[in-house]
């Protein structure tokens, strides 16, 4: 009905991005949408103290084999899903592959480390083409800016999962996805996360690279 | 949703470990639960608080790990199951209490001790092992390895717990606890509680060494019990070349290392969930058949040396190879297991010639763009965070005052003035409180002439759970220095658990708040009550109170954490930099908006230095708005 084909197995994902981003609500919404279909899922998260400003990543798995455990090896991502460019750059040497594809929101956090003139953070075109050279496809959107029009940055994570879903990256239809967001968001937000995905699903055609 | 208590058995959930648990806990019949929060252990009492009402069970945040290994043991002594849970350094505080519980006949019902070990110490000041303390404290010990079998131990736990009559400690890590996995639910029991204390029972009169002699007889018949238990699995190979024996998730971790490795066929995996005491005919059975033996356990060499220990007593095979593991260097000896790890020791082992490694032309590209176009990013306060304003009152009153003071801190998220982010008064911290009991002993110096001011700063759920015997102390002693309690209203950092200032109980009821200006004043503390964002006002207060010879003095700075509004709420002021005001580089302020006061909200135009406002970062709280030397920096309240 709303499934469709894995793109692997186990199907390997990398949620990365910085503390405050909804990285970890990302995850668990991509998690639930897999466990519906009976799929063994298994997520890692680095939460806590990371929350505060640093970069936070999660690892999500699913295999119709059985329960892998919560930390993707070295170089096996099959999707890297980066709610910042420069730590989705750090998260592809590490986990990338020339096969990987890769959903990243083009709007940079500025890192302490920076303010304090240790270093310029890098030019946005020096930063795309470098994840271009990293990845199999890549979608660059402007995931801040669509979900500022909507209404609160907070949405951008949103906006990514709608491009996920409408990439083909995970194996589920945009209904379905639908449906799994109107069970986990809180009606009070639900409108403004299903535009999000909407506008998310959209940028699948006009933001490939 | 369907609530967690009332999901049916047989049904699939998509749980985190600390959830599982907490269901676990409720299958087993638990009916009293305490903790005091701490990071990768507070979902189980958190979920356990949300199904408090509907299960019909008492869970309470205490005030700290010992007072809460206390109240739940109390459930033990009454006859009704119990449990506690912390993180691995909350057992240091625990342990006064538990170290004595074993030795006695106080555990009349099922009582379980959950500790989370932080490996890698991705939210902790250490990674320590806790699995050293059992043996200490005559505790048998399970490590499940994944959500399903934590969930399915819990069970079993209470039962072995109530037959020996003895807690029963169970060794969580990150990636359990905060790994998420499909779990299948079990039966939920129908249970009624009658608590009573029998005061008919004879008076035991035991010496502590026959009490002593009796712990280790309970200890022996664990170890029956952990010789069948079905949380010690093997598959493999019957004569494997190498056997692993993994303790928590590393069974995982192996599984998918013997996979990548392609050696299914000679190497076998050993899933060991009970491991103080180890259960060594079972080990015995296993090592006796495989050529080698190889430990992989999250921080230290813990069944490693059990087993080594054993098999020199026995004379047991190997003969020429050690066991290995991570006392043999074969496994790193610090930082969190993963597959990569894993593998890596197991190919060392077996001196495979090729491990699994990323692609080389990718992996080489890789690194090189990212030695070029990345920096690094360091933790900081959150935008809007009032520990910002509090830190900076207190750096500004220290250098006004000009005598070298400094802080002694400790581990909130105001540690976080000793890092890159802060201001970098805070120049020694170490557990929860221990800023308070030092900057007491700091303030006994001046005897011996040492004249620096001195400002210990503790969080408001820290000065409940550990400052308050050092201000006792401090007040007895007359030690002289500045208290700055730092009160956002939660225990925040392991994410806004009430406690008791607060006025509310971890099952939601109303209760008056324990008043911390009180506490002070009844000891004839001086005390001042004021706003971190109210930048003025803080500094002249902190400076006078620097400034002061004689006994403690207090201030509360009092504003609720920013991360308590929703994330999508709307920010109270809109902030505005007047680039006509703003001089960037030709200013003389160095860049002070960023460079100094270091919000992430903020950030310097590469070239011109000029500070701009990043509105996907701000959060509008204008506490910056008081800084700008040139008053470039405005705010407008959003109507």
């Amino acid at each position: 009905m709303n499934e469709t084909t894995a793109i692997a197995d186990p199907c390997n994902i990398v949620v990365s991005g910085v503390g405050g981003q909804g990285n970890v609500l990302a995850s668990r919404l991509i998690g639930r949408a897999m466990v519906k279909f009976d799929y063994h899922v298994s997520i890692g998260e680095t939460y806590g103290a990371s929350q505060r400003g640093g970069t936070v990543m999660s690892h999500v798995r699913f295999s119709s084999k059985h329960a892998y455990g919560p930390l993707i090896p070295l170089g096996r991502a099959n999707t890297v899903i980066g709610l910042e460019p420069m730590e989705t750059l750090r998260i592809l040497r590490d986990y990338g592959n020339p096969d990987v594809s890769v959903i990243v929101n083009t709007r940079p956090i500025t890192p302490v480390s920076v303010n304090l003139g240790e270093g310029d953070y890098p030019e946005p075109d020096d930063l795309r083409d470098a994840i271009r050279q990293l990845s199999k496809k890549a979608w660059l959107i402007p995931a801040t800016e669509i979900a500022l029009e909507i209404g609160t940055p907070v949405v951008a994570n949103v906006v990514l999962l709608g491009t996920l879903v409408g990439a083909g990256l995970i194996p589920i239809t945009p209904d379905g996805f639908e449906q799994v967001l109107r069970n986990n968001v809180p009606e009070r937000r639900l409108e403004r996360n299903l535009v999000a995905f909407s506008r998310g699903l959209e940028a699948v055609q006009t933001h490939a690279a | 949703m369907v609530s967690l208590a009332s999901s049916p058995a047989g049904t699939t959930e998509l749980l985190l470990g600390n959830e599982a648990i907490a269901r676990g806990a409720l299958e087993a019949g638990v009916k009293v639960a305490a903790a005091y929060p701490g990071t990768p252990s507070s979902e189980i009492i958190e979920t356990l608080a949300r199904l408090a009402k509907e299960s019909g069970i008492y869970v309470e945040w205490s005030v700290n790990e010992k007072v809460a290994a206390e109240v739940a043991s109390a459930g033990a002594l009454a006859g009704i199951r119990s449990l506690i849970a912390m993180k691995h350094e909350g057992l240091n505080v625990a342990l006064d209490f538990l170290a004595h519980l074993n030795l006695g006949n106080r555990v009349n019902a099922g009582f379980v001790v959950i500790v989370a070990d932080d490996p890698q110490a991705w939210s902790s000041a250490s990674e320590n092992d806790s699995r050293h303390i059992p043996p200490m404290i005559h505790a048998p010990l399970l490590e499940p390895n994944s959500p399903q079998q934590a969930k399915d131990m819990m069970q079993w736990a209470f039962d072995l717990s109530e037959e020996l009559g003895m807690f029963v400690m169970i060794r969580s890590c990150t990636r359990l606890g905060h790994g998420t996995g499909r779990v299948v639910m079990g039966e939920m029991p129908e249970t009624e509680a009658h608590p009573r204390v029998e005061i008919n029972a004879p008076v035991r009169a035991l010496t502590a060494p026959m009490r002593h002699l009796e712990a280790l007889d309970k200890l022996e018949r664990a170890k029956e019990a952990f010789e069948d238990s079905p949380w010690n699995v093997y598959e493999g190979p019957d004569e494997p070349e190498l056997l692993l024996v993994c303790t928590g998730p590393s069974a995982l971790y192996a599984q998918e290392a013997v996979e990548m490795l392609d050696v299914e066929e000679t190497v076998g995996i050993l899933s060991l969930g009970t491991t103080y005491p180890l259960p060594t005919r079972l080990i015995e059975h296993h090592i006796s058949n495989a050529r080698r033996t190889m430990v992989l356990e999250e921080v230290d060499p813990f069944v490693e040396d059990q087993i080594k220990k054993f098999a020199a007593d026995r004379n047991l095979p190997p003969y020429e190879e050690p066991v290995y593991g991570k006392g043999t260097g074969h496994i790193s000896p610090a930082g969190e297991l993963n597959p990569d790890e894993v593998a890596k020791g197991i190919g060392r082992v077996l001196r495979a010639e090729r491990l699994p490694a990323q692609d080389e032309g990718y992996s080489r590209l890789a690194n090189a763009l990212v030695d070029e176009r990345t920096v690094s990013r360091g933790l900081v306060w959150c935008p809007g965070c009032p520990h910002r304003g509090t830190l900076w009152s207190v750096k500004n009153a220290l250098k006004l005052d000009g005598r070298d003071g400094f802080v002694t801190g400790d581990i909130g998220c105001y540690g976080m003035d000793a890092g890159f982010g802060g201001y970098g008064s805070t120049q020694a911290m170490a557990s929860m409180g221990t800023g308070t009991g030092v900057a007491s002993g700091l303030g006994k110096l001046s005897g011996f002439g040492f004249d620096q001011p001195v400002i210990s700063i503790a969080g408001d759920s820290t000065f409940f759970h550990a400052v308050i015997p050092a201000l006792v102390n401090a007040t007895y002693n007359r030690s002289n220095f500045t208290l700055v309690v730092v009160d956002n209203s939660a225990t925040a950092m392991t994410g806004f658990q009430p406690h008791a200032g607060v006025g509310m109980t971890a099952m939601g009821d109303g209760v008056p708040k324990v008043d911390i200006e009180k506490i002070c004043r009844s000891l004839d503390i001086p005390v001042e009550v004021l706003d971190p964002f109210d930048l003025d006002d803080s500094q002249d207060v902190l400076l006078d109170f620097v400034q002061r010879t004689e006994g403690v003095r207090v201030a509360v700075m009092r504003r609720e954490c920013f991360l308590t509004r929703p994330r999508d709420a709307d920010p109270d002021y809109k902030i505005t930099i007047d680039h006509d005001k703003c001089l960037g580089d030709s200013c003389g302020c160095n860049r002070y908006c960023t460079k100094t006061f270091k919000c992430p909200g903020l950030y310097a135009d590469p070239k011109t230095g000029q500070g701009h406002v990043d509105e996907a970062v701000c959060v509008g709280c204008g506490l910056c708005t008081q800084i700008c030397p040139e008053g470039a920096i405005t705010k407008e309240a959003f109507a």
